[in-house]
C-alpha cells in the first residue's frame, strides 16, 4: 500500500495546501512541520506556476510572491529534503505541467522519489494525457492523483478505474477558492468511484470552515483546504505559523468528530 | 494520447472539468460540418454578413516601388468588423447555437476578436462576455467602447501582465465556472483540441478563396505566402489550403517588439522552446522552469508567448518558415501601406507588410507574393500616434 493510501487507514484524513515559497521556502518548511504537529495528515505544496488557471485570486497571488521572491523548483526540492529530515508526513507536489514538462519529466520524478515526495498533482492534465507523467511515476513510485469534477459524469468510471492513491474530487465548478456552499453532489461523484474501486476520496475546492469541513467529511475519506490557509499565509506573513497550526487543530478536530 | 495532434504538439491539457465540454464540442463540430444545412447557414452568413469572398488586390504601387516580386493583399481588413477574426466567430457562434448553448465568452487582445464575438452574438442573439487585460483595454480603449455598444459586457483582467494570454487564463477560468450553457469562442488556432482544428477550418475560407482568384488572376500558384502570427489564425487561414503545394514557400512573422535579443519581444518560435500551456503543447517564451515569460510587441494581437500548436508542427517539417519583425519595421510598414496605397493596415497585418519590404525587391518580377492584411488599421491609428509622440483630441 502507498503511504498516500495509508493516509486513509486512520480515520477521516485532513489534506492542506500551501504554496512553496509564499512569503519564504524557510516559512514553507516551517509550516509543513506545524501543520503535521497540528493533525494535517498530507500535506500538498504548491509549485508555484506563472498561470495557474485552475486556481482562484487567493492562490494565484500566493504563487506571484513567491515567484517574486525567487522561488524555483530547484530551491523547492531543496527544501523538501531539509524538511524530510524532521517530519515523516506523508506530502505531494501540486503544480501544471508545464513547470513539470519544462523541468523534464523524468528528471522531476526522479527528484521527487529523491527528496522524500509521495504524490503529484497535477490539475491541467486529465486523464486523456497522463501518460505524459505516468511512466515515470511508476517508474520512481510516486502517486499520480486523479482528479473528478461534477461535469465528469459517465467519465468518473473510467478515470476511478485507474486512479492511484487517492481520487481527488472537485466538489463545486470553478476555480479554488472560498465558498460559503458547496453545491455539487459530490455524493454521488464519490459512489460511482467506489463501485469502480476501493480508493480514498477526498474532496477540495472551496471549503473553508470547521462547519463545512465536518459537514463533508461525513460521506469522503478526506477534505483538501487550500485557500483559507494560504488566505491566512497573506494576510500574516512571515507570522503566519502559528495562526495556521490553530487552525489546523480545529479543523482536524472538526473532521474527526462526526 | 489524445486527439489532436500535430506531429508532438497540440493535446488537451485542460482541467478535468472542461474535458466533457471539448469533448461535446469534438462531436458536435464532427456532426455539423458535414451538415449541408449547417454549411449553407454558414456560406450565406460570410456572403450577406461578411462580405465574402475578400477581394485579392494587385498592390500595384508598392509593386514597382519595391521592383521584385508581384504584390498582392488578401483584404481581410474589408470584412464586416473589419478583420479576419468573424470567419471563425461565425463558425463557432452558429455552433454554439446548433449545441443549444446561451452564452458566449472570449478573449481578446487588440479587440478585433471581442469585436468580432460581441458583433456576431448580438446578431444571433446571444449573451456575450469578453475578456480582455488591462493594459489592453487601456491602448484599445475605442474597441473596448464598440463592445459595449454592441451589447457584450467587458471585463478588464488584472492579473499577471494584463495582456492576452491573461485574458485567455480569465476566460478559461470562466468557462470552468459556467461551462453547461457557455460556449468559448477561442479567437484563434491555439487552445486545447478541438480548437486549433475548429478554427483553423473556418478560417481555411481566406486560403480556399486565395487560391481560387490567383488562378483566375495569374494562372498560376503564388511563390509566396506572407502573414502575421501571434496565436496565427490568420497565417494558418492563408497557409492551410497550400500545405501540400510545396513549392509555395509560407512564411509567418512574428513580434519581435524592440528586438529578439532583447527582453521586450514575443518571438516564440525564435526565442521559444517546447512546453505545455492553454490546453496544447506547443512553442512558448518561459524560463527554463517553465515560468510562462512576460512577452511584448507594440501590437495588442501578437503580443502572445505562444504559438498555435499546427505552426510548431510546420515549423518542426520545415513547412513554414518562422521570421521575427519589430516594433519599429511593423510602424514603419504601417505607415508605408497607407501613404502608397491608401490602406491602412492593422498594426498585426503590418508585421507581414514589414518583412514583404525585405524581401520582394530581391525576388525575380515573375514571383508572386500574397501577404494576408488580416485587419484594418483605424483601431490602432491613436496607439501610433502615442508611439510617435503626436497629440490627438478628440
Amino acid at each position: 500500500m502507498s503511504r498516500i493510501k495509508e493516509v486513509f487507514t486512520k480515520g477521516k484524513a485532513f489534506i492542506t495546501f500551501i504554496t512553496a515559497g509564499d512569503p519564504s521556502l524557510d516559512i514553507t518548511g516551517q509550516l509543513i512541520i506545524e501543520m503535521a504537529k497540528s493533525g494535517a495528515d498530507l500535506i500538498e505544496i504548491g509549485i508555484p506556476f506563472s498561470d495557474p488557471v485552475a486556481e482562484g485570486s487567493v492562490i494565484q497571488q500566493a504563487d506571484e510572491r513567491a515567484l517574486k521572491g525567487g522561488t524555483t523548483t530547484d530551491k523547492i526540492f531543496k527544501m523538501v529534503e531539509e524538511v524530510r529530515k524532521q517530519c515523516e508526513i506523508p506530502l505531494a507536489f501540486m503544480t501544471y505541467i508545464n513547470p513539470v514538462f519544462t523541468y523534464g519529466g523524468e528528471r522531476f520524478l526522479k527528484n521527487c522519489k529523491n527528496c522524500g515526495i509521495d504524490a503529484l498533482i497535477v490539475p491541467d492534465l486529465p486523464f486523456e494525457e497522463k501518460g505524459e507523467l505516468e511512466p515515470y511515476c511508476n517508474k520512481y513510485g510516486i502517486d499520480l492523483i486523479s482528479f473528478i469534477a461534477p461535469t465528469s459524469h459517465e467519465r468518473i468510471r473510467m478515470i476511478a478505474r485507474e486512479a492511484k492513491g487517492f481520487v481527488y474530487c472537485v466538489s463545486s465548478m470553478g476555480v479554488t477558492g472560498v465558498r460559503n456552499k458547496i453545491t455539487a453532489n459530490a455524493r454521488d461523484m464519490i459512489r460511482l468511484v467506489k463501485a469502480e474501486q476501493d480508493i480514498p476520496c477526498a474532496i477540495g475546492f472551496g471549503i473553508a470552515t470547521p462547519e463545512q469541513a465536518g459537514e463533508i467529511a461525513l460521506y469522503c475519506d478526506g477534505i483538501i483546504v487550500g485557500s483559507a490557509i494560504v488566505k491566512m499565509v497573506g494576510e500574516y506573513g512571515a507570522d503566519c505559523v502559528r495562526p495556521i497550526g490553530e487552525y489546523v487543530t480545529k479543523m482536524k478536530k472538526a473532521i474527526c468528530s462526526y | 494520447m489524445s486527439e489532436g495532434r500535430f506531429g508532438i504538439h497540440g493535446g488537451q491539457y485542460i482541467p478535468e472539468t472542461l474535458m466533457n465540454a471539448v469533448i461535446e464540442l469534438e462531436d458536435a463540430y464532427n456532426y455539423y460540418r458535414k451538415d449541408p444545412e449547417f454549411c449553407r447557414e454558414l456560406e450565406r452568413l460570410y456572403q450577406n454578413y461578411a462580405g465574402r469572398p475578400s477581394l485579392l488586390y494587385y498592390a500595384e504601387k508598392m509593386t514597382k516601388d519595391l521592383g521584385g516580386a508581384k504584390i498582392y493583399l488578401k483584404r481581410e481588413d474589408l470584412n464586416h468588423t473589419g478583420s479576419h477574426k468573424i470567419n471563425n466567430v461565425l463558425g463557432q457562434m452558429l455552433l454554439a447555437k446548433k449545441m443549444g448553448k446561451t452564452r458566449v465568452i472570449a478573449e481578446t487582445g487588440a479587440g478585433q476578436h471581442g469585436v468580432a464575438t460581441a458583433t456576431a452574438a448580438a446578431l444571433m442573439g446571444m449573451e456575450c462576455e469578453i475578456f480582455m487585460g488591462k493594459e489592453d483595454t487601456d491602448r484599445q480603449a475605442l474597441n473596448v467602447f464598440r463592445m459595449e455598444l454592441l451589447g457584450a459586457k467587458v471585463h478588464a483582467v488584472t492579473g499577471g501582465t494584463q495582456t492576452l494570454k491573461d485574458a485567455v487564463n480569465e476566460t478559461l477560468k470562466e468557462w470552468t465556472a459556467r461551462v453547461e450553457d457557455t460556449h468559448y469562442v477561442l479567437g484563434s488556432v491555439m487552445g486545447p483540441h478541438p480548437f486549433p482544428t475548429i478554427v483553423r477550418d473556418f478560417q481555411s475560407i481566406i486560403g480556399k478563396e486565395v487560391k481560387q482568384q490567383i488562378m483566375e488572376l495569374e494562372g498560376k500558384l503564388p511563390d509566396v505566402l506572407l502573414a502575421c502570427v501571434g496565436g496565427g489564425s490568420n497565417a494558418m487561414g492563408l497557409f492551410y489550403e497550400f500545405i501540400h503545394d510545396r513549392e509555395v514557400r509560407l512564411i509567418g512573422c512574428e513580434a519581435a517588439g524592440h528586438g529578439v535579443d532583447t527582453d521586450k519581444n514575443a518571438a516564440t518560435i525564435t526565442n521559444g522552446s517546447v512546453g505545455i500551456f492553454h490546453g496544447m503543447k506547443s512553442y512558448f517564451c518561459q524560463d527554463e522552469y517553465g515560468q510562462i515569460a512576460p512577452v511584448y510587441s507594440v501590437s495588442a494581437g501578437l503580443d502572445y508567448p505562444g504559438i498555435g500548436p499546427e505552426h510548431a508542427y510546420l515549423h518542426d517539417m520545415g513547412r513554414a518558415s518562422y521570421v521575427a519583425v519589430t516594433d519599429q519595421e511593423a510602424i514603419a510598414a504601417f505607415e508605408y501601406l497607407s501613404k502608397m496605397e491608401g490602406i491602412i493596415p492593422a498594426i498585426e497585418s503590418s508585421h507581414a507588410v514589414a518583412y514583404a519590404k525585405k524581401i520582394a525587391p530581391a525576388m525575380g518580377k515573375d514571383k508572386i507574393m500574397v501577404i494576408n492584411l488580416s485587419g484594418r488599421g483605424d483601431k490602432d491609428v491613436a496607439a501610433i500616434a502615442r508611439f510617435k509622440g503626436v497629440e490627438i483630441h478628440e
